[in-house]
């Protein structure tokens, strides 16, 4: 319908950021309106892109008009997968930028046009990952969020921040030359870097047995699953996450980890195909049982924090855990639920990510214990983290209960039990680790307390977050419902790329 | 289904009001009166959306009503056929009553936090008639979960020590069960019936599942749905026994509980269906799950002193009656399972009542203080009395009539060892009732009397009314009745 939709997606924060630095010269205060603005074309254009995936089924640009299949023309493709992503991101962006606005000069005194900048920068990078259809561009873009996010956590304050930007750089360097080790191999096997290209060439020669083409995959694989901390990969993430400035966590938490995923899962759908991936290959039980084990680590290592944040950075190491096993359950049900978790995990991080932003506004720190009384104090705040609390135990109709619907039935068609029991054994443990929370913020202070009734609850001021903070947090909430209640409506928009597909011998 | 069906969104309604209601109760919160009076209004306004439904359902017609689509197959809808009236019929008309008691007992003593109280209170309500009202398990399972969430701050409402223990077992059994449990097994139907979730009359799995499968969906759903008291998932109820009584007395006497066993009625019923059961002789092997719960549960009320524990103890006894009942596999004893849903709801509530009361009057807990007490509360130690004899199953009570049907299912369907179980229990539940009684009528008080002390006004009003509701119904149980025999029939298609 209109292809230009793609470049008017990732066009304005890549330009914006330029803008942005050269305005924080001159007029600093400018720069938040330019990244806003370019965040919300952007969003427009990625809603403008979904609806031409639509109606066309894809939508393809040709950078430079250069569209020959074996040149060194680059392809924007998007599909109905892709086409998702992007509203994800740019959504995401915009909520937390919001956010960001009020939060800034706290954070980071003097350097907010910098910030923007870096900020724009990524939320371009994530954009194009999720846009090319070129193997190599899709390096290119990932350093360019591999680079600013290490930037955007380097500027967190104190040592701890510095330290956890260093040991994000070691692990993040490592799982892109990786991913660039395995683009390599693809190069010299098939003489070709577009996506399509490649799937076609290894049908077509019938590579799929050739050594060289095994060993891409296994390169580009381990680098995805470091980027996307795949435990026991995962070290990077928890410090990383709760070190760096709340502006940069509420961006980078819901997103680079999901965008990994998605490349993972573009990988094996598009370039290897899912003949080559879940039949040549009889991986699937063991990345299962990886996932299993991923899933059991993050839920551990989360009973064990007592900081809001790092308990939510293992959250996501669970989380990831739950996509990469339904990915790898080798049927259509299963890679609906990786998927459709990949949005409903984005959102419900995004709400959490703020709303422990907001408690460590108020409180000073992200400890756990700190949270006393918050249902009185915060009912708005506390009544959104509800929510998403509520969205990652999977509780209906909040998203988090379908995304466990579908990779429920993906486990139990495919036999894979085992992955059935450590969802719902995750979902048990996520239901103490935020019942604990909603005790701790409920009852308050317990220990000069005497049975019976005679109860003297003073009556506590209401001390909301600035909106600026807060409304952001309540439309990632709400986002989580209406997630929910339209799951079957995303599940068959992605399900218009899977079908064709035929995972698992079946539609 | 069988039968008309009428397509109309009052079940929508019925389940909306008391939620619409929190608007209007948390507003006024400064204004307890007028508070109050939205939470009766909703109370009233429920109850008559819901006797509005009645005549539909008694001349056969099912209601239907379909709000979103939320998975294909597995919408969230409405369905109202008898068993779910009944029920509505049951929390609904016993809301009214509990507002007013509530009412009594919160400013009796006094409480904090009365607002939330009440509408956490309205928003149970909803649940519960959602639940009755759902037509197939998902829709079912979305509802049972927002009752456990949404009864948590009510049991945790003194928000001390006691209260935290309580509430932290209350959810580990209710979240536990229904995640770990109902939450596979609904997976599993929904991809053996091919993406349809809906109750049927016959049962929606009839055919489609092999003896073990059979087996093991069984015990899922009948252990998922904690809430129904089975042993050994039952000891949140005791812990739950730390909320304020008007809570304990509808949600936990009431709602909560009962939304239990209907869940397992209704999966029983409605989705492995009475045949499936048959077929693979399931039913001894629940037969003998609910009457080991009977029998040791009344054993353990014997030994309890707290009043309100040993009122619990009972209620899993009694709630383990009606998954008996269901388990026997036969019309007479599904319409006696059918009947206590509603028989037991209105004696024990009146017993749960004469609790608070005493709690309220003067601060007693424990049956053993409670020596001559009838002196000084005459009508709330009259109606325990009555309540008692109900939950007992003797006659003048409305308990007996359906502890009658029970008792002529097991002889139906040839389950002996359930008559004896029935028999059994019976007995001990005189064993742990009359001594209460005797303690209040006929043993000297410790202290001189010095008149009449009764509780709260809209307290003893409260529980006067349930109990002669109680003794009305053992001569005409009417709508419930005919309600419990319908689907009953329906069930085995007579």
């Amino acid at each position: 319908m209109f292809e230009h939709s793609l470049m008017l997606t990732i066009l304005p924060p890549i330009f914006a950021s330029l803008v942005a630095t050269l305005m924080g010269l001159w007029k600093p205060r400018f720069a938040l309106p330019v990244a806003l603005g370019a965040i919300g074309f952007s969003m427009f254009g990625s809603i403008i892109t979904l609806a031409s995936v639509t109606q066309d089924g894809f939508v393809q640009y040709f950078l430079g008009n250069w569209s020959e299949p074996r040149g060194i023309g680059i392809e924007f493709r998007v599909d109905h997968i892709s086409a998702l992503m992007l509203v994800l991101i740019t959504s995401v962006a915009f909520l937390s930028l919001i956010y960001a606005s009020g939060k800034l000069k706290e954070e980071v005194p003097g350097k907010e046009p910098l910030f923007y900048t870096l900020y724009l920068l990524l939320t371009g990078g994530l954009l194009g990952i999720c846009m090319t259809a070129d193997a190599f561009n899709l390096y290119v873009m990932l350093e360019i969020t591999s680079l600013t996010s290490y930037a955007l956590v380097a500027m967190g304050s104190g040592r701890r921040a510095a330290f956890s930007a260093y040991h994000y750089v070691i692990m993040g360097t490592i799982g892109a030359s990786f991913y660039l080790l395995g683009v390599g191999y693809l190069y010299i096997r098939t003489g070709s870097l577009n996506m399509m290209d490649i799937n076609r060439i290894i049908l077509e020669q019938g590579l799929q047995q050739s050594p060289t083409i095994i060993v891409a995959f296994i390169m580009i694989l381990i680098g995805m699953l470091v980027k996307m901390a795949f435990f026991p990969l995962s070290g990077w993430l928890t410090n990383t996450y709760t070190h760096a400035p709340s502006c940069t966590g509420n961006l980078a938490a819901p997103l680079m980890t999901k965008v990994s995923v998605y490349v993972m899962v573009r990988m094996m759908l598009t370039v290897f195909g899912v003949d080559f991936v879940f039949d040549e290959l009889v991986w699937s039980p063991i990345m299962v049982w990886l996932a299993v084990i991923a899933i059991g680590a993050g839920s551990i290592m989360a009973l064990a924090q007592t900081d809001l944040k790092r308990m939510l950075c293992c959250l996501i190491i669970a989380e990831v855990g739950y996509m990469v096993g339904g990915a790898w359950l080798a049927n259509h049900h299963g890679m609906t639920g990786a998927i459709f978790h990949i949005f409903s995990d984005g959102a419900m991080t995004l709400c959490l990510f703020l709303a422990a932003g907001i408690f460590f506004h108020k409180n000073g720190t992200g400890d756990i214990g700190a949270l006393k009384g918050m249902y009185q104090r915060m009912p708005l705040t506390m009544g959104a983290f509800t929510l998403g609390a509520f969205s990652m135990i999977g509780v209906p109709p909040t998203c988090g209960f379908f995304s466990k619907f579908y990779l429920i039935r993906g486990g139990l068609e495919s036999g894979h039990y085992e992955y059935v029991v450590a969802l719902l054994l995750s979902s048990l443990v996520n239901a103490i680790l935020f019942f604990r929370i909603f005790e701790t913020a409920y009852f308050g202070d317990l220990s000069h307390d005497d049975h019976g009734h005679a109860h003297h609850h003073e009556e506590v001021e209401v001390d909301e977050a600035p909106p600026t903070m807060l409304a952001p947090l309540i439309v990632a909430a709400v986002s989580l419902v209406i997630l929910g209640l339209y799951n079957s409506a995303i599940a068959s928009f992605i399900g218009k790329t899977l079908t064709p597909l035929a995972i698992g011998g079946a539609g | 289904m069988t039968g008309e069906v009428v397509f109309s969104s009052k079940p929508l309604w019925a389940c909306l009001v008391s939620l619409l209601a929190v608007i209007p109760i948390v507003r006024s919160r400064k204004d307890p009166h007028r508070r109050e009076m939205w939470s009766f209004g909703a109370a009233f306004v429920k109850f008559a959306i819901v006797l509005s439904m009645l005549p539909v359902i008694m001349s056969g017609k099912e209601i239907v009503f379909t709000l979103w689509e939320i998975l294909p197959g597995a919408p969230i809808q409405f369905r109202v056929d008898a068993l779910g009236m009944l029920f509505a019929l049951v929390a609904s008309s016993l809301w009214i009553i509990t507002t007013l008691y509530g009412i009594g007992y919160m400013r009796g003593l006094k409480e904090h936090a009365q607002t939330r109280f009440f509408a956490f209170f309205a928003v149970a309500l909803s649940a519960t008639l959602g639940v009755a009202f759902s037509a197939n398990l998902l829709t079912l399972y979305i509802f049972y979960e927002i009752l456990s969430l949404s009864t948590y701050p009510l049991v945790t409402h003194h928000q001390d020590k006691e209260a935290r223990g309580g509430g932290r077992t209350y959810l580990t059994y209710l979240l536990g069960t229904s995640v770990g449990f109902v939450l596979p097994a609904l997976v599993y139907c929904y991809i053996k019936t091919d993406g349809n979730l809906d109750f049927a009359s016959h049962g929606a799995l009839v055919g489609l599942v092999s003896s073990k499968e059979a087996l093991v969906l069984m015990l899922l759903l009948v252990f998922g749905f904690a809430k129904g008291g089975l042993m050994p998932f039952h000891s949140w109820l005791p812990g739950a026994m730390v909320a304020p009584t008007p809570v304990s007395a509808l949600l936990h006497a009431v709602a909560v509980v009962k939304v239990g066993v209907f869940c397992i009625l209704r999966v029983i019923t409605g989705v492995l269906g009475v045949e499936t059961l048959e077929e693979f002789d399931l039913g001894t092997i629940l037969a003998w799950i609910a009457g080991f719960t009977v029998v040791v549960s009344s054993l353990i009320a014997l030994s309890q002193d707290n009043l309100k524990r040993r009122l619990a103890f009972s209620t899993i006894g009694q709630l383990a009656y009606i998954t008996l009942g269901a388990a026997l596999l036969a019309p007479k004893g599904l319409t006696g399972s059918f009947m206590h849903i509603a028989m037991h709801a209105f004696g024990k509530i009146t017993l749960f009542f004469c609790a608070g009361a005493i709690f309220v009057a003067n601060g007693k807990k424990y049956i053993s203080q409670c020596k001559g007490l009838a002196q000084e509360m005459p009508y709330t130690m009259t109606a325990f009395a009555i309540g008692a004899l109900s939950v007992v199953g003797i006659p003048p009570a409305g308990g007996f009539i359906s502890k009658f049907y029970l008792v002529t299912g097991t002889m139906e369907s040839g389950m002996y060892h359930a008559t004896i179980f029935y028999l059994i229990s019976s007995f001990l539940n005189a064993c742990y009732f009359f001594p209460i009684i005797f303690t209040v009528f006929f043993q000297k008080p410790e202290q001189p009397i010095t008149g009449i002390k009764e509780s709260h006004p809209c307290c003893v009003a409260a529980l006067c009314i349930t109990a002669s509701f109680t003794l009305i119904l053992f001569f005409n149980p009417g709508p419930f009745f005919w309600l419990s025999s319908m689907m009953s029939r329906a069930v085995f298609g007579l």
